[in-house]
Parts: C-alpha cells; structure tokens; sequence
C-alpha cells in the first residue's frame, strides 16, 4: 500500500543551513549533508532543500550541494529557490536531485512548467505553490515570500500547473506557515480534489494531529515541516508512530 | 568486478553511480558495445520518457546490443519498461521486447494519484534479488506507466491492483522501483544483484 510521505525541509543558504536548527548530537549543525542523513535515519521517506542564496554563486554552490547530498542519502530529495531555467534544472538533476521545485518562474512564465515536463519528464517537475487567504478573494498566489500577490485563485493555478505537466504540487499555506495551529485543511483539500497528482502540504505542523488531519480530512499524500523537526519537538519515528494508530499507512 | 551502466542519456544515472560507491563499487557510464559485453554486471537505469530513450537506444545500436547480454542484467524504473513489448507513452512506442510485458498507464483518479510516488510494500517476492527481504519492506516508486503481473513476475506491488514491482527473465532482472533511493532495503537489493 502506498504511504503517506513526512518530509522535513531544510532552509540553506551558500551551502549551509539556516535557521537555528537544535539537534542534539549534531556535532555542525549547520551542515546540510549531516542533518538531512540524520533524517534519513530516523525515517524521514524524502527532504526538500529550499535554497534562499541569492548571490552569484548561487547555481554553483547549489550544485555542488546536491552532489554532496546525492553522495550521502538513499532517499529522494527535491530542491527548490529561485531555479528558473531548463539549463538551471538540467545541472540539478544531472548531479544527482531527484525533484526540482519551481515557484515563481513557473509564474512569470508558465510554459516553462510545459518545457521542463517535455525534457525531463512529469516525475521530477514539482509546481511549488504560495497561497495566502484573504476574506475578499479567498486563497490566492502570493510570490516573494508571501508579500507579492498575484491575483491568481489558487486552486485554479494548482489545476494549471498540473495539466502543463508538474508532477507533483508543493503548497503552503502563507496564512499558516509558522503559526503552529496546523495545515490549512480547507485549501489542501481543494486543491487534491482538483488534481490528480500528488499533493504536499505545508506550512503550519505544530501536532502530530496536525498531520492526521491533514492526511485524513484534506487528503494529502505527503505533510513538510521545518521548524518541528528542526528543534526536535517532534520526532519523525514517533510522528508516524502516532498515524500508524490512527489508521494512516506509513513507512515505519 | 566490472560494472558497466548504459549510458544513453536516460536521465538521473549519478544517484545509481553514488549508490554504488556507498557500496565500494566503481562502475563505468558508457555506451560501447564491448565495454558493455565485457562487464560482469550491466545496469540499466533511466527516467523519462520512453520514445525519446528507443530513438537514443537505437542511435546508438543498443536496441540490438542488449537483448544478446548473458551476464546479470538490472533494469531500473524507465530502464525495466524498456524490457517489454510496447508502450502506451508517446503514443504508442515499441520497446526492446526482452520481456513479454505491454506497458500501460495507471488511471488517474482523486483516490490513486499519477504518478505513482512514494514508498509502497513489496508483495509475493520470488527469488535472489529479494533474499532477506519480506512483504514489510518499502521501496520508493516515481512512475506513471506500469507493468501488469505475468509469470516473468518476481514481485508485485499494489496501486490499487497489483502490477510488476520487479521482473527477470533469464539474467534479465528489472524493478520498477529505485534501488538508489530506497534506504537500507534498495541497498541490500543492490548487494543481492552484485551477488549474482
């Protein structure tokens, strides 16, 4: 039976980690290559590299983090930030990136969602999408970390995204992410009912309840969280410990 | 041992390297004829789609060069659907016709999304390539084509009917599943293929 997937992300920036990341026993936490093996270990089924480096480098160092990671970890991973260009994804997946996110060039352009689904496949295409709610419009795109709106629906752009071709969608809530009050149900739910590809949720794990809720209420395949890993609050063995009880089917 | 991978462009084949050297194995990337009839284990990676890899296969006479291998042979994802017969991708495409398999898509519904991602059970494994292995043991699957079961089956998975998780005919063995990327169980897979 296919399980629900848990997915830690890790923020990098110049090749590092960022964001206080407290794991006991960690003897650098800043290194990526360390923290995502460790995950691995502790049964995390894939990682997400978000990458915020925003220099000239950026391309470069990001490669040579994805071969470093590829070397190491035996469980897929996806990176994402500001990756823009077939060229761009090409060197990312060649070096060893099993999924490659796209977020706002897909906005600015999105037949480049059609053009990297052509080249590489559907499989390794995912469609990262930024919702934020507000009463008048309901859930929309935001881009540049929530403080752009788009004027996109966001269900509607989900639905786009995947008849170019992505893979697999990657939504956060804006509304949500670091409130620690739990996923956005409401959209999650929308938008798995309006694709037919895998849906990650993201943005606002605080529980393991939040999980099961949002794998039992929205339907999600796969819940991401940063902080909660991150700062040990919640580990990843007795997370799915805790939706084995409740019926949901993990890789334990 | 001399391990040879089939290069003809077929996407990811540097984490199917790196799981190799996790191993202590050095393996050659190439797409000469001899290299690859002298090596004692071939693989045979590969992402994508299916008609561009038979136009590459076939610009490099490797449609013709493959089916004579007698050494183990390991298909991997894309590289075990280009086993069989025929596929629906691309429109229809015929394949290497190693195996007497027809590829065909999985309906996509609410329920069971396409692609097929993530980790899912090994069922009713057969043979050396599964030794130590049980039904309790999860492989990762990205893939939107698949296999049906048939007697050249050495393990199911089930989404949401059964299908060829792994298939071997003589020295050719294939899963559908990464053996790079599924933890501590893919390895012991890949050991029980250098095995053979």
């Amino acid at each position: 039976m296919l399980t629900k997937r848990i997915i830690p992300c890790l923020d990098v920036k110049d090749g590092r980690t960022v964001k206080g990341v407290r794991f006991e026993g960690l003897r650098d936490a800043g290194d990526p290559v360390a923290l995502a093996a460790r995950y691995a270990r502790e049964g995390a089924d894939e990682l997400v590299f978000l990458d915020i480096t925003a220099t000239n480098q950026k391309r470069a160092t990001l490669v040579a983090l994805v071969r470093d990671v590829a070397r190491e970890l035996d469980i897929p991973f996806t990176v994402g930030g500001g990756i823009g260009t077939v060229s761009d994804v090409e060197a990312l997946l060649m070096n060893g990136a099993d999924k490659v996110s796209i977020n706002s060039a897909a906005l600015a352009r999105p037949e480049l969602i059609d053009e990297l689904a052509a080249r590489f496949g559907s499989q390794c295409i995912v469609v990262a999408a930024d919702a934020r709610y507000n009463d008048a419009d309901g859930w929309q795109i935001y881009t540049r970390a929530g403080t752009h709106n788009t004027g996109r629906d966001a269900v509607q752009w989900c639905r786009e995204a995947a008849e170019r071709g992505a893979g697999e969608i990657l939504l956060t809530s804006m509304s949500n992410d670091g409130t620690k009050d739990g996923f956005a149900l409401d959209i999650t739910g929308a938008v798995s009912r309006a694709v037919t590809i895998p849906v990650v949720a993201s943005g606002g794990a605080g529980s393991k309840q939040d999980f099961t809720n949002v794998f039992q209420q929205a339907h999600a395949d796969a819940g991401l969280a940063a902080s909660i890993f991150h700062f040990g609050e919640i580990g990843i063995r007795e997370l799915k410990e805790h939706l084995r009880q409740d019926g949901i089917a993990v890789r334990l | 041992m001399e391990i040879a991978i089939v290069d003809y462009k077929g996407g990811n084949v540097q984490s199917v390297l790196f799981a190799l050297e996790r191993l202590g194995v050095q393996a050659t990337l190439t797409a000469d004829h001899d290299v690859i009839r002298r090596a004692d284990k071939v693989l045979f990676p590969g992402e994508g789609e299916a008609a561009s890899a038979m136009r590459e296969l076939r610009a490099q006479g490797l449609h013709e060069l493959l089916p004579t291998l007698t050494q183990p042979f390991l298909g991997i994802c894309l590289g075990m659907q280009l086993l069989g017969r025929h596929t629906q991708e691309g429109g229809g495409t015929k394949l290497l016709g190693i195996l007497p398999f027809d590829v065909v898509r999985f309906p996509a519904t609410p329920e069971y999304k396409v692609p097929h991602m993530g980790w899912n059970n090994l069922q009713a494994l057969r043979g050396p390539l599964f030794e130590g292995l049980s039904a309790e043991d999860y492989v990762y699957f990205v893939h939107s084509y698949y296999a049906p079961v048939g007697e050249y089956t050495i393990a199911e998975a089930t989404y949401p009917a059964p299908f060829s998780a792994a298939v071997q005919h003589e020295n050719f063995y294939a899963v559908q599943f990464h053996t790079e990327k599924s933890g501590p169980v893919g390895t012991r897979i890949l050991e029980n293929f250098l095995k053979l």
